[in-house]
């Protein structure tokens, strides 16, 4: 399976999302810069963290009119699994692709630590390898984590079942502690914890690793054919 | 060339953390008649004379750059720019 991780201006976690997939999954994966314009030969699509443009109007506003995110939409539309992390869910909501946005933390404070996170529906091509009601692991780093959205919007993404992860507490005021969402099809993953830096108990923990393996094996069963 | 004025302020709906934290601190100095405090955004735009519908030009760009209408709303102002 072939990644594309989506480079800006200001992405900083784009080398921890590329040895991911390359060195502890063994796929394929290559830096796409933010100024392409066809994705159509990659089989899923990496949104990394990071400060696109500085953060600058609000985040992820300018990053999203990037003539990459038109081929985003495209992979979107085409049903192959887009993963925005941190800074790449960011992008995802200022670009429509996810309902809600993400406002500053209710402590106004930048937060790094390693996290509880529950997992609310395993029954996605990024959980498959979860177990529904599951706690991970996984750290953050955000200043900006704060998921909102309206009432509506909030008993749609309850009732469709978008919401696959949220926090076991509460401590950036996100609605009902969402820390990450899916589209309405399901192949459209928004997230601002940091599964790719928890990929080796080398480095501290390994939840995050069955993401990754849920990707390419929902992609496999689909692709590959056993002779 | 026209001078657009543009005025961002977050919705009722939403809690402005920022806003509350400087409140705070009002209060703090002395200014206890404080009873809230919303932060916004002021943003000026310098449109050529070429641009025929400004106000139309303007909403569009607001809504699809400028501002972000799940948590804000904005209004503006154009006026005739004096050429330096």
């Amino acid at each position: 399976m072939k990644f594309a991780v989506i480079v800006f201006p200001g992405s900083n976690c784009d080398l921890d999302m590329y040895h991911a997939v390359k060195d502890e999954l063994g796929e394929e994966a290559e830096y796409v810069w933010h100024d392409s314009t066809d994705l159509s030969g990659y089989d899923g699509i990496l949104l990394p963290g990071g400060f696109s443009y500085g953060d600058y109007l609000r985040c992820g506003a300018i990053a999203q009119s990037s003539p990459v995110m038109d081929e985003v939409k495209k992979a979107a539309e085409a049903g192959k699994p887009v993963l925005g992390i941190c800074n790449g869910f960011q992008i995802l909501t200022e670009a429509g692709l996810l309902p809600g946005i993400l406002l500053r933390n209710k402590n106004l404070k930048f937060m790094c630590r390693t996290v509880g996170l529950k997992v609310e529906n395993a029954n996605t091509l990024f959980t498959n390898e979860y177990m529904a009601g599951q706690e991970i692991q996984i750290p953050i780093a955000h200043g900006e984590g704060n998921y909102y959205c309206d009432d509506a919007t909030y008993d749609q993404l309850k009732n469709n079942n978008q919401i696959v992860f949220s926090y076991a507490d509460d401590f950036n005021g996100s609605r009902n502690n969402i820390a990450g969402i899916v589209n309405e099809r399901g192949n459209v993953l928004g997230m601002m914890p940091h599964p790719e830096r928890a990929v080796s108990d080398l480095i501290g923990g390994s939840d995050g690793l069955s993401l990754f393996k849920s990707i390419v094996k929902q992609w496999r069963e689909a692709n590959v054919s056993h002779a | 060339m026209r001078k657009v004025k543009i005025y961002v302020t977050l919705r009722e709906s939403v809690l402005d953390p920022q806003g509350s934290a400087v409140m705070g601190s009002l209060h703090k100095m002395g200014y206890g008649d404080v009873e809230d405090v919303r932060i916004g955004k002021y943003l000026e735009l310098m449109i050529s004379d070429d641009a025929n519908d400004v106000d139309a030009l303007v909403n569009e760009m607001c809504q699809k750059l400028l501002t972000n209408t799940v948590i804000e709303d904005y209004r503006f102002e154009i006026e005739e720019a004096v050429s330096q």
